[in-house]
């Protein structure tokens, strides 16, 4: 029985947001070192602000100015920062009510140790250098023992209007994985490295699964019995590919094809090479061709045997 | 006990287009939500539960959406379920609604549905590099293109369907302001004669991509009682799965279609869907669908569907309309695209579809399917309550 393999899958992409008028003028007033809460219709004042009254569900857009200094509500120490959090250095996750906000934003305190922070701590924004229209633009919080600022206890209206406001951001995300592959399909990719290709029978309906999966999604029982299939098969169906896809490095026009390996009781796709493009048909029959280190066949080709007839291959479509 | 009878009261959609850069994700599904509601003239107390659908989270790359929707759509105090059904999605989450109410549990639910496409890319969504797997080698249609060389060669098909099925689509679009392609210079030749992306496939005869919601406010028979408006009742509705891969799976005729759409005539009492349906509003991404779901939905038998389409049985004026409102073809926010199926259906049975109505639409069905032909819902729905 081969290894089961494993390998690091990262799922990446720079997503984009529309903000919105609400989430519009927050951003862009951290910019303009300026914090934005909105007042609910029993007159609380929330912060971060929202479209919509959490209570009552009504629109909501009378914005306010509250002040840069406020107190830790709650907090968690942070041992070890990761990639892409406020402070590379130990730090305290907390829930700061700024002062005169009746909710708690979530960012970073920037603390010596956990030694040096409480719940009711004053601290204070510590901006960015650079701002961007971002959470980001406040770098962290920071202890602070001075008075409150103004503008804090009773919040000014504030029209939520600057010039160049930001109306979009790029929200990157990541997330880091461990694949594996399992049993069945390890096995499949061994046996494939000796240029053979092996499926599993299902116990039950007879099946030949290709690749396979260690189950039958049928009839639900696990799979075994191995089996070998091919080399050679028919082209049950395919299509001709105009245009060229991203991250594939294939000239086009070519052929994209479902093909029944002899021996297997569903097709599996890849290209169709050694022919024309537009001589290739249905009931074609192929056979692979290998370059050297290549997981699977670069492509399949004619094997000049006569076509197969429909009747063999149309329960495969 | 019987069933509570559903009815569809109030429907609301956003204009769909290729990217709301105007509105957040809460926004985009408010202003659908509000319609539905201003529709029923209802407000946000009346709703007993919030019934949500969107397609994969990686198509916005915003984790569960729903908790953060929850006040833009007036879910606070109240139950709020999201469903995901990949592109039938739309249609289950309509059905998961509808069975709140008919069992009783809610006396009105909205429901809603929605996709924001241009805040990611689906096809990246659909197609992450999985580690020791063979990429997919052709891209968005490339998956769809060889199932519909397979109906063309089991049906003797000819060519020139596809295009018909276009060229219709986009015309009626032109009588939906809610569509999102609006192409009026449109022609057949234009359509012929647009590139052959993946053949048989041509660029004209897939989908868009765009941003959009759509919503439903769902009742029971004391709340179509009070209702401004003609009413559409559910007289059928089902969802039908079945494995994406499988030996002996039928691409072209997935018998989970045909199972699903035989439990909702059953229903129904419908007999022969083709005399006793007035109207289709169906999932059709790829033009060349509609000949293959007009079998696989029993509107013509094996290699017939073609024929109605050529014979143009289909056309809004014809004897069987099929996507009066331009269809998936002129507007695919996916998440909500099955619920834009539903809603249009019950638009035509509540005489409500202005421009693109059809005469005499007392039976009409919605449709939609996803993920590799894997996940079914359909819904009749008739201007006559069940019992009527």
């Amino acid at each position: 029985m081969p290894e089961v393999l494993k390998a690091p899958l990262a799922v990446e992409f720079p997503f984009t947001r529309s903000l919105g008028p609400v989430q519009s003028a927050f951003l862009t007033g951290l910019r303009e070192r300026v914090v934005l809460g909105v007042r609910t219709v029993d007159g609380r004042v929330l912060v971060p602000p929202v479209e919509y009254d959490p209570v009552t569900a009504d629109e909501i857009r009378d914005l306010v100015e509250v002040g840069a200094t406020g107190t830790v509500t709650t907090w968690a120490w942070n041992h070890e920062p990761r990639r892409g959090q406020p402070l590379a250095t130990p730090f305290a996750w907390v829930l700061v009510r700024l002062d005169g906000a009746d909710t708690a934003l979530l960012h970073a305190l920037d603390a010596p140790g956990p030694d040096g922070v409480r719940t009711g701590m004053r601290v204070r924004v510590r901006w960015a250098a650079e701002r961007t229209g971002a959470i980001t633009d406040i770098a962290c919080f920071e202890p602070y023992d001075g008075p409150a600022e103004e503008a804090s206890a009773q919040p000014a209206p504030h029209t939520g209007e600057f010039a160049d406001a930001v109306t979009g951001i790029v929200a990157p995300a990541r997330l880091d994985y461990t694949y594996t592959p399992g049993r069945a399909q390890s096995a499949y990719l061994d046996a494939l490295g000796g240029r053979r290709t092996v499926g599993e029978r299902c116990p039950s309906c007879r099946k030949v699964y290709v690749p396979p999966r260690g189950a039958c999604p049928t009839c639900g029982v696990a799979t075994a019995e191995r089996v070998e299939v091919g080399p050679r098969g028919t082209v049950t169906t395919f299509c001709i590919v105009n245009i060229k896809a991203k991250n594939l490095d294939i000239e086009v026009p070519y052929v994209y094809a479902h093909i029944a390996l002899d021996g297997a009781d569903l097709a599996l796709h890849g290209r169709v090479g050694g022919i024309p493009y537009d001589q290739v048909r249905m009931g074609l029959r192929v056979e692979p061709v290998w370059t050297s280190g290549a997981r699977f066949p670069d492509h399949y080709r004619p094997t000049g045997e006569p076509d197969a007839d429909y009747d063999t291959y149309k329960e495969l479509l | 006990m019987s069933k509570e009878p559903v009815a569809v009261v109030g429907i609301g959609q956003t204009k769909h287009v290729a990217a709301r850069r105007d509105v957040s994700i809460a926004g985009l599904v408010r202003e659908a939500a509000l319609r539905a509601l201003a529709d029923a003239e209802l407000t946000w107390a009346d709703i007993d539960a919030v019934v949500i659908g969107k397609a994969p989270d990686f198509f916005e790359g915003v984790m569960m959406p729903e908790l953060y929707l929850a006040d833009a759509l007036g879910a606070v105090g109240k139950p709020m379920l999201r469903v995901h059904t990949a592109g039938s999605v739309g249609g289950s989450t309509a059905l998961v609604a509808a069975n709140l109410v008919a069992a009783r549990v809610h006396g009105t639910v909205l429901t809603l549905a929605f996709e924001k496409q241009s805040e990611s890319n689906a096809m990246w969504g659909l197609s992450l590099p999985i580690p020791f797997q063979q990429p997919l080698l052709a891209g968005a249609g490339g998956f769809f293109a060889p199932h519909v060389r397979a109906y063309m060669r089991r049906s003797g098909a000819p060519d020139t369907v596809g295009s018909l099925v276009a060229y219709k689509d986009r015309r009626n679009a032109l009588k939906n302001p809610y569509a999102h392609l609006h192409e009026h210079d449109i022609t057949l030749a234009k359509v012929q004669a647009s590139p052959m992306l993946w053949d048989p496939v041509r660029y004209s005869e897939t989908c868009p991509s765009s941003d959009g919601a759509c919503a439903m406010v769902l009742t029971d028979r004391a709340g179509a009682a009070r209702a401004p408006r003609p009413p559409a009742w559910m007289l059928g509705g089902a969802m039908r799965s079945e494995p994406t891969l499988f030996a002996g799976k039928d691409f072209v005729s997935p018998r989970a279609g045909r199972d699903c759409a035989a439990d909702v005539y059953r229903q129904a009492g419908i007999a022969d869907p083709r005399r006793d349906i007035d109207a289709v509003e169906m999932y059709v991404p790829f033009s060349w669908y509609e000949p293959m779901w007009l079998e696989n939905l029993g509107f013509a038998e094996e290699g017939g569907g073609w024929k109605l389409t050529e014979a143009g049985v289909t056309e809004l004026d014809g004897d069987l309309p099929v996507n009066m409102s331009g269809g998936v073809l002129s507007a695919n926010p996916i998440g909500a695209s099955g619920m834009i199926r539903f809603a249009e259906a019950a638009l035509q049975v509540r005489g409500q579809a202005g421009e693109h109505q059809v005469d005499r639409a007392r039976r009409v069905l919605g449709h939609a399917y996803g993920g590799g032909s894997q996940f079914f819902s359909m819904w009749l729905v008739g201007a006559q309550p069940p019992d009527a």
